[in-house]
């Protein structure tokens, strides 16, 4: 048999894939994976210095509830629309998506600005004790993935508008939803540490 | 720009018809990396990125060398007056500062860069400019720690830093905060190049290279990258508290408002310990490389080697307190990590067997590169079993902070990773430059280095022994410690004396070194199935894999992959556990957005130790350059387009990895 007939022709592949086929879905989740990490890790340090002062909080007053509830509410809403624009992403339906970046964005605004009222009523300074600078700290760090997060959908949003969408740039359109989701997700035992733990165990 | 990718005809990249000549110079022009000032600062290939890393790497080598002759110089007699007490603390910090992380770990990771997409058989690394971003920031990171040495501002807390003395209270001034900092710069580093590494590994693979035929050497960098990725994170968390502490006040680490001075030994070993395996295991990967090579037969026990890897990787992070005996733990914590301490010995016994099955039946060709594996075993077997008795408590007890810590965590790192190092820059320098290394040269290397070594840090067990504390930058006459510290210094001239005779021989080598051929050793990776030293596309051929050892496998008579555009950077992605052909993806074009951003980075990191507001402020010009880096270019929306209509596009969910039921490149030949 001659070489020349020993071939794989991958001509006709797609050069672009969505989820874990794709390079992005995996370096997303590798970023996922160390944020994460850093989260877990800061809850653990959470509970070590818990263990060492005899009340917790310390002045006895845990973070007031309402913001933090509200928040949690707009978070777990706002990923509908994430789900929404990341499906039309995967059929490149580019009036949907569009669409459905720029109703995450106004989400993803809400989120800041109720995270600042939930600043005001944390009921702790980080400067008075470790207590007040870890919750600020857990807080502050999950505030900055939210920004981080808002500024990269605005760039994707423009870019939506602006350039010529290429098959590709739907793909990034698609992680950036999954990035989203993980904003979403590691909220959740945040959100259980700082208001819940300190009034129920 | 590459010399040698038309001159040399590789022996397995062997087809020279017109054809394949045309189609060379075209993946040439495509992937031509940009030249002049500017174009310096926008490669993105990871044979140059790969290649800046083990420089820098290198020479931070040879500073944190020259800081241990000082420290050895000094401590070569007692009441010696050549460096002060505050200079000697900022050198043992700097020493062990620059060999942790801007030394040991960017080196391992320079390598895995430039080899680790050739070993696959890809035409560049996934997220090539996350890479280059990655290497600045090192870059810079290093230049910052030497700058700030220099002003007199090194840190002096030694190289973990413990709080309550590097806390805002005992240690005024910047010198903390430097040492914080560099640790931001170099965990972001890795980080990023982890992910690059392991997407490469699960996804750039060459069609047919299997999980079960990935390289020995690939896969130790896939376990770092992994060990990076959960460790890291730590290191990089503690260093912002300390951070925190000192410069708006909060109290992690201060006990009198409910902090903990322990909580910064959990979080630093938490990563610590993973730190010394992230070093090590990619010098098992090298020894994996280099000993079939030299015994001319394939590795002994494949398989047992790759779980022993990822059970030393899982391991590695059961074992942080070992290095906290002394803190006063509970008995159960103390047992359970003397256990686990004890229980990574039995992957790393495992390797060790399965590499000297393969010597014994090996027919061996002793060259440079086995010798430095030889004089491993060695030194290694020695670093171990010092490892094993510092995990009993008692004995842990009796010499912690002594000398004999001294000598076994540099049997282990020297012994454990350097040596093995060598042998990999012996072994690879000409696939790297295209000449080899003399190999009169590297005996003498090899032969100075070993007794350098051993006659600097085996006096210091015994040094331990008889008391002599670490960190102490004199000590007084009449203890007999007189001639086993000047036992020591001599030792470490040798030692010296080796590394310098190395770099004669790299320049002597570069300069008018004996040209090498393709494959010079006769191995069987796919790195040296391309010319050396390789051009900008890594392979013209892409022949597929059908063993652990494509090159000794009937790589002639594999088929190969056609259909991969050589006017654009397209590669051919592949499925994760096969390694099927799946899909094709586009590799960004050259950019200088990584370099720009990295030099934001850099201003919000480095002001970041002045003031809190630098992150704010600092955040304006890093979200600037990255828009820049991610905002699609014309040239790149072109290519874009070209690729995804110049064929048959789409991506629609349905089609699977092409192929069939049965792979074509499964049982051909």
């Amino acid at each position: 048999m001659k070489r020349e007939d020993l071939t794989i022709d991958v001509s006709d592949l797609p050069v672009y894939a969505f989820g874990a086929r794709s390079l992005m879905w995996w370096g997303t989740l590798g970023m996922i994976v160390i944020e994460g990490t850093m989260f877990a890790l800061l809850i653990g340090a959470y509970f070590y210095l818990r263990g060492r002062v005899p009340d917790w909080p310390p002045n006895g007053l845990p973070p007031q509830l309402r913001w933090g509830i509200v928040n949690t509410v707009v978070l777990l809403a706002s990923v509908l629309p994430n789900i929404w624009y990341q499906r039309a992403a995967e059929r490149k339906d580019l009036a949907t998506v569009r669409l459905g970046l720029v109703i995450s964005i106004v989400f993803a605004v809400a989120f800041v600005v109720i995270r600042f009222c939930e600043f005001r009523v944390l009921n702790c300074h980080w400067t008075t004790n470790a207590y007040g600078s870890v919750v600020w700290t857990l807080l502050g760090l999950h505030t900055v993935h939210l920004i981080t997060d808002l500024a990269d959908t605005i760039v994707l949003t423009a870019l939506m508008f602006i350039g010529p969408v290429d098959g590709k740039h739907f793909v990034d359109v698609s992680e950036n939803a999954f990035y989203w989701y993980f904003v979403v997700i590691v909220w959740l035992p945040i959100f259980a540490v700082l208001y819940l733990a300190p009034r129920w165990i | 720009m590459t010399p040698g990718e038309d001159a040399v005809k590789s022996p397995t990249d062997f087809s020279d018809s017109v054809d394949v000549q045309r189609e060379r110079r075209q993946l040439a022009e495509t992937w031509r990396e940009p030249t002049g000032l500017v174009g310096w600062f926008s490669c993105v290939h990871h044979t140059t990125i790969g290649r800046r890393f083990i420089i820098t790497a290198f020479v931070f080598f040879l500073l944190g060398g020259i800081e241990a002759v000082l420290m050895r110089l000094q401590l070569a007699r007692p009441e010696n007056r050549l460096l002060g007490p505050d200079l000697y603390n900022q050198i043992f910090t700097m020493h062990g500062s620059t060999m942790m992380f801007l030394f040991a770990v960017p080196m391992m990771l320079g390598l895995g860069i430039y080899l680790v997409p050739l070993m696959v058989g890809a035409r560049n690394i996934a997220f090539p400019r996350l890479i280059a971003f990655g290497y600045y920031l090192y870059l810079f990171g290093g230049i910052f720690l030497y700058f700030m040495f220099l002003l007199n501002s090194g840190p002096d807390n030694g190289w973990f830093s413990y709080v309550p003395l590097a806390g805002p209270q005992y240690a005024p001034g910047k010198r903390a905060d430097v040492w914080a900092q560099l640790i931001t710069f170099t965990e972001v580093s890795s980080l990023v190049v982890a992910v690059g590494l392991i997407v490469t590994v699960f996804k750039l693979r060459r069609p047919g290279m299997s999980i079960n035929r990935i390289p020995l050497f690939v896969w130790a960098e896939l376990v770092i990258s992994f060990m990076i990725i959960f460790a890291m994170p730590t290191v990089a968390l503690a260093s912002t508290c300390l951070i925190l502490d000192r410069l708006i006040g909060t109290h992690f680490f201060n006990p009198a408002e409910g902090g903990d001075v322990l909580l910064w030994q959990h979080l630093f070993w938490f990563f610590g310990h993973p730190e010394v395996y992230i070093i090590f295991i990619p010098a098992t990967g090298i020894i994996s490389a280099i000993l079939p090579t030299f015994c001319r037969r394939k590795i002994f026990g494949y398989t047992l080697l790759v779980l022993s890897l990822v059970a030393t990787g899982f391991i590695g992070f059961g074992l942080w307190v070992h290095h906290m005996f002394a803190t006063g733990l509970p008995k159960v914590a103390q047992s359970f990590f003397t256990a686990a301490s004890m229980m990574i010995a039995l992957p790393t016994g495992a390797q060790i067997f399965c590499w000297l099955a393969t010597l014994w039946r090996g027919k061996l060709v002793v060259k440079t590169p086995l010798l430095f594996v030889l004089g491993f075993f060695f030194n290694f077997l020695i670093g171990g079993l010092t490892g094993v008795m510092l995990a009993s408590v008692t004995l842990n007890q009796q010499v912690h902070d002594t000398f004999f810590v001294v000598a076994h965590f540099h049997y282990v790192l020297i012994g454990g990773s350097v040596f093995p190092l060598f042998g990999g820059l012996y072994y690879w320098f000409p696939k790297i430059t295209g000449r080899m290394l003399s190999e009169r040269t590297g005996r003498w290397v090899f032969g100075l280095m070993m007794i350098g070594f051993n006659l600097t840090f085996f006096p210091m067990h015994q040094l331990g022994l008889k008391g002599m504390p670490r960190r102490v930058y004199t000590y007084l006459p009449g203890l007999g410690w007189e001639g086993l510290n000047l036992l020591a210094t001599v030792g470490g001239s040798i030692m010296a004396v080796s590394v310098l005779l190395f770099i004669v021989n790299a320049f002597q080598s570069l300069r008018a070194g004996e040209a090498a051929n393709d494959n010079p050793w006769g191995a069987g990776s796919l790195e040296w199935a391309t010319a050396a030293p390789p051009p900008v596309y890594n392979f013209a051929r892409l022949s597929v894999v059908a063993g652990h050892d494509p090159l000794w496998d009937e790589f002639e008579k594999q088929p190969v992959v056609t259909g991969v555009r050589s006017d654009l950077r397209e590669v051919l992605v592949t499925t994760v556990l096969d390694a099927a052909p799946d899909h094709k993806y586009l590799m960004p074009d050259p950019s200088m957005w990584p370099f720009l951003t990295a030099v934001a980075t850099t201003g919000l990191f480095v002001g970041s130790i002045f003031t809190p507001w630098a992150v704010v402020i600092g955040a304006v010009p890093v979200t600037i350059t990255m828009i820049g880096w991610f905002w699609p270019k014309r040239r790149e929306q072109e290519e874009q387009a070209a690729a995804e209509h110049g064929h048959h596009s789409g991506a629609g969910k349905d089609e699977g990895p092409v192929g069939g039921e049965r792979p074509i490149w499964e049982g051909q030949a």
